[in-house]
């Protein structure tokens, strides 16, 4: 690996592969657990179904309630901004389909360059937002951890150096593409084995919730 | 016949000699200036400099290749080969040009090692059998190509890597590399490289450095791999006419779609120009005809070390060089049964601590106390 172009090829290459494949298996490992562990069988007589109040949640939980707004607009505003960004951008950019369209064989339209720029902008404050919130709230600081950091300077910098490689503003365009690239392959490593999971488990998580409520009867 | 030229006569009479008149050598330097990306300022200096300036000696040493560099050579058009030979070099030794043959040929490169030792340039093109590879190999003239170059370069002034294979190895290299083939740089440390990378490269870049080298008397400033900066400081993509495309999300999805033929931006054809490093843009090909991306095909990035190795040339930059879906199933599949396993020994433990589980009264926590 004697200059970029090598280091490119190594991220696109060996090094793809080793993180798709700590990802898969990884993944698997956290999620086969979580649903085969399951929960106590339940003896009590159902009231009503499960599937419908467990997808309904899965939609309901995903808005905050008005409650919770209050307390915390900061948290629920930024918060909605930087993910709905990062998927945009992820799920959206040309070469980012191109990629998803090699491994999987499907592809849709993508949304054009200039209005992928001023989303990943916009993401990239929101997420700097962030930080300086935990940094400066004094609860939200008290119960950060490392993780939480490494976590927020992992996406962010996935974020940087995507935006720094679109307008290519490091020189030579392949230090700065394939310094993306590893990112996002730290990112994938680390997904399984940090908060990150949530991107997976967050979903399963409501519906449980909404399912429960629904056996029993009640609202969620 | 003329009198053989010396190279101990100076550019400036050679050329007078030929009839060349001031108006058309002042023209030819004000080529190079632009070529080389310098201030219309500097073609005084550069007429001076080569008026002055005495014609080296280059042997050019062809290995594993395929000739197409010298093919792409002797299609330059400013300055044309004719210029360069004539003028502005004294070619001593090359397979494909010279005229002489086997033991002839190989004297007049062995007379212009002792003539000019210290002062000749040396020109390669095609990559090496490195010294760990079978000799046999590629040879000339009984000579294995890393004993003719060791010994031909011993004494050089400079080497000019000229093609993506003696640059970087190219296609001789390319896995499983059967031959061991290396590049210039890799078996010459202790002499000044330059790069001139592409496959081919662009006829004038070839004969520019060789012009920079004798304007100048000294090497042009290089990038991190060796090459030429007024040549290959900017990439493809950079000064692609297609590049407003790009900007506007406007991709070509075919070769012969909509968007093709409007001149669309070929990204998602495979094109290589964000990553690749070379002039093609702006100096084109064929007398400044067209080049690859305007004629509608994407750039392969020939000029950047292992295009040839590089994934499918018709897959997208993002792609990755062996993406495989199955092999992402499969790790899929093992982390849900070792999660699986992972869930069924946990339920066993909990299971066996339910057993073996005893009760502890509020007196016994107590005494422990």
């Amino acid at each position: 690996m004697s200059g970029s172009m090598e280091f490119l090829l190594w991220t696109k290459g060996p090094m793809f592969n080793i993180a798709i494949t700590i990802f898969a298996i990884g993944l698997l490992v956290r999620i086969a657990e979580i649903v085969m562990l399951g929960r106590k069988k339940n003896f009590a007589e159902a009231r009503a179904g499960e599937w419908l109040p467990g997808l309904r949640t899965m939609l309901t939980r995903t808005v905050a309630d008005p409650g919770t707004f209050q307390r915390a607009p900061f948290n629920v505003v930024v918060g909605w901004i930087w993910h709905i960004g990062f998927l945009i951008v992820l799920l959206l950019f040309l070469p980012h389909i191109a990629l998803i369209e090699s491994l999987t064989g499907l592809s849709w339209p993508a949304l054009p360059n200039p209005i992928i720029s001023l989303v990943t902008a916009v993401t990239l404050v929101a997420l700097l937002a962030t930080l300086v919130h935990r940094m400066t709230h004094p609860v939200k600081r008290r119960i950060s951890t490392v993780e939480d950091y490494i976590v927020w300077a992992v996406v962010f910098a996935v974020v940087l150096t995507g935006w720094l490689a679109y307008y290519r503003l490091v020189h030579p365009y392949p230090l700065i593409l394939g310094m993306h690239i590893l990112a996002a392959e730290i990112m994938l490593i680390l997904l399984p084995f940090t908060k990150l999971t949530h991107i997976f488990t967050a979903f399963i998580a409501r519906w449980y919730n909404g399912a429960a409520f629904g056996r029993k009867g009640v609202q969620s | 016949m003329a009198a053989p030229k010396t190279t101990d006569q100076t550019l400036g009479a050679s050329l007078r000699e030929r009839g060349v008149s001031r108006r058309g050598f002042m023209k030819f330097c004000a080529a190079t200036a632009s070529m080389m990306a310098l201030p219309p300022s500097m073609v005084p200096a550069i007429a001076a400099a080569l008026e002055q300036a005495k014609r080296p000696s280059v042997i050019w040493l062809s290995f594993q290749e395929c000739t197409g560099c010298t093919e792409s050579l002797t299609r330059s058009h400013a300055p044309s080969v004719e210029d360069l030979i004539l003028d502005l070099i004294s070619l001593d030794y090359h397979h494909t040009l010279q005229a002489a043959a086997g033991d002839a040929a190989e004297r007049a490169r062995e007379q212009a090692m002792h003539d000019h030792a210290g002062e000749y340039l040396v020109i390669v093109d095609g990559s090496i059998p490195g010294p760990r590879a079978n000799p046999g190999f590629s040879t000339v003239a009984g000579h294995s190509n890393y004993d003719m170059l060791m010994e031909t370069v011993e004494h050089a002034a400079a080497v000019i890597a000229v093609g993506s294979c003696a640059t970087f190895g190219g296609l001789p290299a390319a896995k499983p590399n059967p031959t061991g083939a290396m590049s210039v740089m890799d078996l010459v440390k202790h002499k000044p490289v330059i790069n001139v990378s592409g496959c081919p490269p662009i006829p004038m870049v070839i004969t520019g450095v060789i012009v920079h080298y004798l304007t100048f008397g000294r090497l042009p400033e290089l990038d991190e791999y060796h090459r030429p900066m007024a040549f290959f400081g900017q990439s493809i993509h950079d000064r692609c006419s297609r590049r407003p495309f790009y900007d506007r999300g406007l991709f070509a999805k075919t070769f012969d779609d909509e968007g093709a033929r409007l001149g669309w931006c070929l990204y998602e054809l495979g094109c290589k120009g964000p990553t690749s490093y070379n002039a093609c843009a702006t100096m084109r090909w064929n007398d400044g005809t067209s080049w690859p991306v305007e004629a509608g095909h994407p750039c392969l990035g020939c000029s950047e070390p292992r295009f040839w190795d590089a994934g499918g040339f018709y897959n997208a930059v993002s792609v990755p060089t062996s993406p495989s879906g199955a092999a992402v199933l499969a790790a899929g599949a093992v982390g849900a049964i070792a999660g699986g396993a992972v869930a069924v020994s946990a339920k066993k433990e909990t299971k066996a601590a339910l057993t073996h589980r005893q009760p502890v009264t509020v007196e016994e926590l107590e005494a422990k106390l």
